[in-house]
C-alpha cells in the first residue's frame, strides 16, 4: 500500500529520502528550504538509528554527510545556492573518494546573497562539477510533486550504484508548493545494496583506505580516468527526457523544472490557436539529454529554450544540436517566474516571425 | 627468551617517511600500541588530516577515512553518528584544528561526540612549508613571521585546548608532549584515558601533544626537543585541562 498525500515538495523529498533508507541528515538553515531539515528533524527521530544533526555549517554539515557514507549510511544534505557554494568541497572530495550522497540544492536569487525567490542560476554549478577538479556530479531536475518523490528514490539509488554524488536541483516555489504525491513504500535497511568499501573497523579483513591525496601523477591520472570512465558509462545510461505534443512540432520549447511546468501551460494556450508546438523536458541535467535532442532535432528545426537565468542549459542544447537547428532564448533571471501567458506570447511571436504557420514545401 | 618490543599489531611494515626528529613516527606509534592495548584496533576508524600526517594512513592498520583540510571532527561524527559502537579517532594539526577547522572543532566538542581527537601542536605549518600556525608562539621566526610572530601584527598565540575544555560536551583535554621518554609515556597514558572515555560512552576527548618539527624549527632533533622543554612547555603548560572522570573510583 502506498499512501497518497497532500505534502509541500521539502517534505516530499525529507520523507521520500527515509522510506529509500536514508538514516542520516545534516543541514544548516538557509531560506528557501529550512522546512526540510525541519521535516528531518523530527522524521529522523522516529526511524531506527537514524541521525538528524544542525550542522555549524554548510561545510560542516556536508563533512558529515561525508563520514556518514564511508560509515555506509544513505546520507544526505540540503541547502539553497549559497550555500551549496559552501558545499562544493564536499562535494569534490565525495566525487574523488567516490562516495554516495545525495545533495538537495532549491535555488534562489544569484550571484551573491541574492533572494530567496526561484531562479535556475546554478545549472552551470550544478552540472559542471562546481569544486574544483576534474568530475562531474549527476544532476536531477523533477518539475512536480510525483516526481521529487520519485526522483528522490532514484537519486539515493543512482549514488550507491555508481558511488557518485546526486544534486536534487530544485527551487523554493517547487519545495514550497504542495501538490497530491503518492509515497513509495519504505525500504528495509537490510533491502539496500551491500557495500564492500565502507569503513567500520577492519575485523576480519584487511584494512581500509577511503582517500583523495593521490601524490604520483601518473596514479593521479589513472584516477581521473576512471572516473571518467565511469562518467561515460553515467552518460550512456543515465540521460532522461520527457517530451510532450512534439509529434507534428515545428517549434519544440526546452525547459526544466518550474520553467517546464510554465512552459508547459504556455504550449497548452498555443496549441489551442493552432500553433505548432511541442516541450522537451530534460529530467537529468547531467548527463545532459543529448539522445532526445538529437531526435527531436531530426524533425524540428526551430528551439527555444527558456530558463530563469540569462541562459545556462542554453550552452548544452547548442552542443547537443550542433549547429543543426536554430536555437532561440529566453530567459527571466533574479527570482521573476513568468507566467504561462508571457511565455505564449514569447512562443507566438517567434513563431510568426520564423513563417512556421507556413506548410513546409 | 621474553620478548619486550615487537612492532605494534596496528603498525604496518612501512618505515616511516617523517622528518628526522619529527614527532609524527612516535605518536602514530603510541596510537597503534593503545589501540592494541585496549583492544579497540578491529572496530576503530580514523580520518587523517591535511598535512604531514595526512600519510597516517600508510602507517596505522585501522580503517582510515581522509577529510578535507579542518574538517576530521565532522567527518568523524558522520561515522560515529552512523557507527555508535565503533571507535573513531581523528588525527589533526595545530592549523587543522585551529584555524581552518575551529568551528568543527569546537562544535563536535560542544556537542559532545563521542570521539577521541589527537591534537599535534609543533607550531608551523609543516607540509607547506613552515609558515606561522595559530599556535606558533610570540617572537617564533617562521617563513610567514620574519624577524619573529608579533602579537600587534600577526596576533597572539591561541590556547585552543582551554577553548574545547570550557564547552560543555567535552569530558577529557590533557596537553603532552613527546620530548622526553617520560613525556612518551606520559602522552601514551593521555591517549589511553582519551580512548576510554569514548569507549564509556562519555563524550569528546582530546590530546594536544607537543611534538617537535626540527626541519621548519630549522634546529637539530636534540635541540628540538630542548626547545619545547625551555619554550614551548612555558606557552603551553603540559596539564591536564579538563577531566570530568575526577572524583569517581
Amino acid at each position: 500500500m502506498t499512501d497518497k498525500v497532500l505534502m509541500r515538495g521539502t517534505h516530499v523529498i525529507a520523507e521520500t529520502a527515509i522510506r529509500a533508507g536514508c538514516r542520516f541528515y545534516a543541514g544548516y538553515p538557509i531560506t528557501p528550504q529550512n522546512e526540510l531539515a525541519e521535516y528531518m528533524s523530527g522524521a529522523m527521530l522516529k526511524t531506527d538509528e537514524g541521525t538528524f544533526i544542525q550542522a555549524e555549517s554548510e561545510i560542516a554539515a556536508v563533512n558529515m554527510v561525508i563520514g556518514a557514507s564511508m560509515a555506509g549510511a544513505r546520507a544526505m544534505t540540503s541547502s539553497s545556492s549559497p550555500g551549496i557554494s559552501l558545499k562544493q568541497e564536499g562535494i569534490s572530495f565525495l566525487a574523488a573518494q567516490e562516495l554516495p550522497a545525495v545533495i538537495v540544492n532549491a535555488m534562489r536569487g544569484g550571484p551573491g546573497l541574492g533572494n530567496i525567490a526561484p531562479t535556475q542560476g546554478d545549472y552551470f554549478q550544478a552540472t559542471r562539477g562546481g569544486g574544483h577538479g576534474d568530475y562531474r556530479t549527476i544532476v536531477l531536475a523533477p518539475a512536480k510533486g510525483q516526481e521529487l518523490a520519485d526522483l528522490t528514490i532514484k537519486a539515493f539509488d543512482y549514488a550507491d550504484h555508481y558511488r557518485s554524488p546526486v544534486i536534487i536541483l530544485i527551487d523554493g516555489m517547487m519545495g514550497q508548493m504542495m501538490e497530491p504525491v503518492l509515497l513509495p513504500e519504505p525500504l528495509q535497511l537490510s533491502d539496500l545494496p551491500f557495500k564492500d568499501w565502507i569503513l567500520d573497523g577492519a575485523r576480519r579483513r584487511p584494512s581500509r583506505i577511503i582517500r583523495s591525496l593521490i601524490l604520483d601523477p601518473a596514479l593521479e591520472e589513472e584516477h581521473n580516468w576512471k572516473l571518467y570512465r565511469k562518467y561515460e558509462n553515467i552518460s550512456r545510461e543515465l540521460q532522461i527526457a520527457e517530451t510532450y505534443q512534439t509529434d507534428d512540432a515545428r517549434l519544440v520549447v526546452v525547459a526544466y523544472g518550474t520553467a517546464a511546468r510554465i512552459a508547459k501551460g504556455a504550449i497548452k494556450r498555443v496549441r489551442e490557436i493552432g500553433l505548432k508546438v511541442g516541450l522537451l523536458r530534460p529530467l537529468t541535467l547531467w548527463p545532459f539529454p543529448v539522445k532526445a535532442m538529437e531526435e527531436a532535432s531530426r524533425f524540428v528545426k526551430e528551439f527555444l529554450v527558456y530558463e530563469m537565468s540569462t541562459g545556462q542549459m542554453v550552452e548544452d542544447i547548442r552542443l547537443a544540436l550542433k549547429h543543426r537547428s536554430e536555437v532561440h532564448f529566453h530567459g527571466r533571471p533574479g527570482g521573476i517566474v513568468s507566467t504561462p501567458d508571457e511565455i505564449a506570447k514569447i512562443i507566438t511571436s517567434l513563431y510568426y516571425r520564423r513563417g512556421l504557420e507556413e506548410e513546409p514545401g | 627468551m621474553k620478548q619486550i618490543f615487537q612492532r605494534p599489531k596496528y603498525l604496518k611494515k612501512t618505515p616511516f617517511h617523517y622528518c628526522p626528529g619529527c614527532g609524527h613516527s612516535i605518536i602514530h606509534r603510541l596510537i597503534a600500541e593503545v589501540l592494541e592495548e585496549l583492544d579497540i584496533g578491529d572496530i576503530a576508524v580514523g580520518v587523517p588530516p591535511a598535512g604531514c600526517a595526512v600519510l597516517a594512513y600508510d602507517y596505522l592498520d585501522v580503517d582510515m577515512g581522509e577529510a578535507a583540510h579542518g574538517r576530521s571532527p565532522a567527518v568523524a561524527t558522520g561515522i560515529k553518528r552512523t557507527l555508535p559502537d565503533r571507535i573513531v579517532f581523528s588525527y589533526q594539526g595545530d592549523g587543522d584544528i585551529a584555524a581552518i577547522g575551529t568551528a568543527e572543532t569546537i562544535h563536535s566538542a560542544n556537542r559532545g561526540e563521542n570521539i577521541t581527537v589527537i591534537f599535534v601542536n609543533n607550531g608551523c605549518y609543516g607540509m607547506t612549508g613552515g609558515q606561522m600556525a595559530p599556535t606558533t608562539i610570540l617572537e617564533q621566526e617562521t617563513t610567514t613571521t620574519p624577524g619573529g610572530r608579533s602579537a600587534a601584527h600577526h596576533g597572539h598565540p591561541i590556547d585552543l585546548s582551554e577553548m574545547i575544555a570550557i564547552t560543555h560536551g567535552s569530558v577529557y583535554i590533557e596537553r603532552t608532549s613527546v620530548h622526553s621518554v617520560k613525556h612518551i609515556l606520559g602522552t601514551k597514558k593521555a591517549l589511553k584515558k582519551a580512548f576510554n572515555c569514548q569507549m564509556e560512552g562519555r563524550g569528546f576527548s582530546m590530546v594536544e601533544i607537543l611534538s617537535p618539527c626540527p626541519t621548519n624549527w630549522k634546529l637539530s632533533p636534540i635541540d628540538s626537543f630542548r626547545r619545547i622543554e625551555k619554550e614551548i612547555t612555558k606557552a603551553y603548560p603540559l596539564k591536564v585541562i579538563k577531566d570530568l572522570t575526577i572524583g569517581e573510583k
